[in-house]
């Protein structure tokens, strides 16, 4: 197992420079210039050159990329000139609210939409199933920042039962109870469409498994009903939920980015859409590359997670 | 959705004494392997119901007995053999601990236990090794030593009635006799009734007493098994013998019957076979045929073969 997981992280070195090269190229190549974004309109030449001078970004193109890497596996990945301090004491602050946000969303998509879809599964066509297919089937079909915008209409705004947007009251929050508060719209609204998703599909992996002769064997082994379904068949059928879940782990992540901008979330999402306003381009650069290598190790775990399960996957 | 219900099997009624070998027999789609599924209530539902009939086990009826009773039956006092041996074992679990959970379903001991028991079992069905396969998962073994885990695993609790069904089908033809030689053995040996499912005439013969033949859901013939191989009296089972070289008397008639069994949802009226049947008389496809009874054999046709 220990040489698979090296193996693994091994295969990851060109994904991850692969996405260094995408970011980069796509922040030199949009349009508008940083120091033009600092300086203002009414800048003149001179000024623009001497600050793209000191920015370094008057060097050539493939020279910026690799002072840039070169620095990055050095653990500096530069300074944003918006905020006037290092871009990753910046996206370490961020993507811990965005962690908090991401993960509960996740852990409750995956419990959620496993848990509806094994019991759709093992009562097909029954009244829990039709009920759980139509909402998985309108979870999936609404956007998740429009979700965002009725809850925070509803449960906010009308009801006043929880508060609008933030992550923390601005007067006397702080504390668990206070984040929670905070987080149960955005998380369950960045959660819904991968819910849906997750149930579709673990429906589907149940069905399939629950066809299989080995769940008959059980069966007429005298195993209890209920050990059947929540052991030996969802642990079969954990085999196709569980590269789904890697998969869904980079929608929500990238779906966060909405929510945090709808509920004034203080993540590395909205960090980035306000980086890209002030082309700040270390720290969106810094910012993506962190998040993609984020989701790049999520995704080998996800594949251990595999291997350790099934046990005819060769390590 | 249609809600037609179609018979794949009636009146369907079997019985075997301790320590007895049946042997059920037809081509598949005949309907043999729906009716060891009844046995338990193991008919897949959806699409499978069952709507009538009684299973007396030691007398008391299995069918629409509550899910409860049933299911301490299953594998307890019925046990299960099936044909493909490596899709009728949990390819996630250990075989050790498949094993003990057959046992830990129905009696209450220690898994430390349960898994002493578990190797004891294994050698019981002569697993080499027994000690250190048990840790094996089941994709690690050949297709014989998983069929031996899978008798194995009826055995756990010591049941009366084993029903196999074509448990070695799948297997090649010195590990399927090396398996019929196990079940016959332990038959044998603790009293065993064993309900075995096959469309193979030869297993039939190694193995078993007495033989029930079925044609599209219906027994067709029953009785001994040397009576019926020697003189069968229904002509789907003559012909059925035909097809066995080693058992055709010299004929060597390795054609298959012409025709196909009817399907389930377009059975015609009267005798089923008639189609098929060379001495079919216009009053076959007309009503129901009623299986008559002499001594110990039993056949349903209007002209059984003469007896030589
Ligand atoms: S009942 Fe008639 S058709 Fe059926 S097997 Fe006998 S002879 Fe043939």
């Amino acid at each position: 197992m220990g040489g698979y997981i090296a193996k693994r992280l091994i295969s990851a070195i060109p994904v991850l420079l692969g996405i260094t090269i995408i970011v980069f190229l796509i922040m030199s190549l949009i349009p508008g210039d940083p120091a033009t974004a600092i300086l203002g309109s009414y800048a003149t030449p001179e000024n623009v050159e001497k600050l793209n001078r000191d920015l370094g970004l008057d060097k050539p193109m493939v020279q910026r990329y690799f002072i840039w890497l070169g620095n990055m596996l050095t653990g500096d990945f530069g300074r944003s000139f918006s905020l006037n301090r290092p871009v990753l004491d910046e996206i370490v602050e961020r993507f811990g609210a965005t962690l908090v946000l991401a993960g509960t969303s996740f852990v409750l998509c995956s419990l959620l939409g496993i848990l509806a879809g094994v019991v759709s599964a093992a009562r097909q066509y029954g009244a829990a199933d039709k009920l759980i297919t139509l909402v998985v089937l309108i979870g999936i079909s609404v956007p998740s920042f429009f979700l965002g915008m009725m809850m925070i209409l509803l449960f906010a705004v009308e009801l006043r039962w929880l508060p609008v947007s933030g992550m923390y009251a601005i007067y006397g929050g702080g504390d668990l109870p206070d984040l929670l508060r905070h987080l149960i719209m955005p998380a369950l609204a960045l959660a819904a469409v991968a819910t849906g998703v997750i149930a579709r599909l673990s429906r589907a992996a149940m069905l399939e498994v629950l066809r299989q002769d080995y769940i008959r064997t059980a069966r007429a082994k005298g195993v209890r009903e209920s050990r059947v379904i929540w052991g030996h068949a969802l642990r079969a059928a954990m085999v196709s939920i569980i590269p789904v879940l890697g998969i869904q782990a980079g929608f929500v992540l990238s779906g966060a980015v909405y929510i945090e901008i709808v509920f004034q979330w203080p993540g590395v999402g909205r960090m980035l859409v306000d980086a890209i306003l002030k082309r700040d381009l270390l720290l969106v650069q810094g910012g993506v590359v962190f998040v993609a290598a984020c989701y790049v190790f999520f995704n080998i775990a996800v594949d251990v997670a595999q291997a350790m399960l099934d046990p005819r996957i060769k390590t | 959705m249609g809600t037609r219900v179609y018979r794949a099997v009636g009146g369907v009624s079997l019985s075997v004494r301790p320590g007895e070998c049946l042997g059920v027999i037809g081509e598949s789609g005949s309907g043999k392997s729906v009716t060891a599924l009844s046995v338990m209530g193991l008919v897949a539902s959806p699409p499978g119901v069952i709507t009538g009939g009684a299973v007396r086990f030691e007398g008391e009826d299995l069918i629409g007995a509550p899910y409860e009773t049933l299911r301490r039956r299953r594998g307890d006092r019925v046990a299960y053999i099936f044909q493909d041996p490596l899709a009728t074992l949990h390819p996630l679990y250990r075989i050790g601990d498949q094993l003990a959970e057959a046992i830990r379903a129905h009696h209450s001991i220690s898994a430390g236990e349960a898994r002493e028991r578990a190797i004891r079992l294994l050698n019981d069905v002569r697993i080499p090794n027994a000690g250190a396969r048990i840790d094996d998962y089941p994709h690690k073994l050949s297709g014989g030593m998983r069929q031996r885990v899978s008798i194995a695993m009826a055995l756990a609790n010591e049941p009366d009635v084993i029903i196999a069904d074509e448990p070695t089908t799948a297997l090649d033809v010195t590990v399927q006799a090396q398996i019929l030689a196990l079940l016959d053995d332990l038959r044998r040996d603790r009293g065993l009734a064993i309900i075995f499912i096959t469309h193979d005439f030869g297993v039939v013969a190694q193995l078993c007493d007495r033989i029930a033949v079925m044609y599209a859901g219906r027994i067709v013939e029953e009785g001994p098994t040397a009576a019926v191989l020697e003189a069968p009296a229904h002509p789907y089972t003559r012909r059925l013998i035909d097809c066995v070289p080693e058992l055709g008397q010299g004929k060597r008639r390795l054609e298959a019957i012409p025709g196909l069994p009817p399907m389930v949802d377009a059975l015609p009226e009267g005798c089923a076979f008639a189609p098929r049947c060379t001495k079919a008389v216009p009053d076959c496809a007309r009503g129901d045929i009623a299986l008559e009874r002499t001594g110990t054999r039993a056949v349903r046709c209007l002209m059984p073969e003469e007896s030589a």
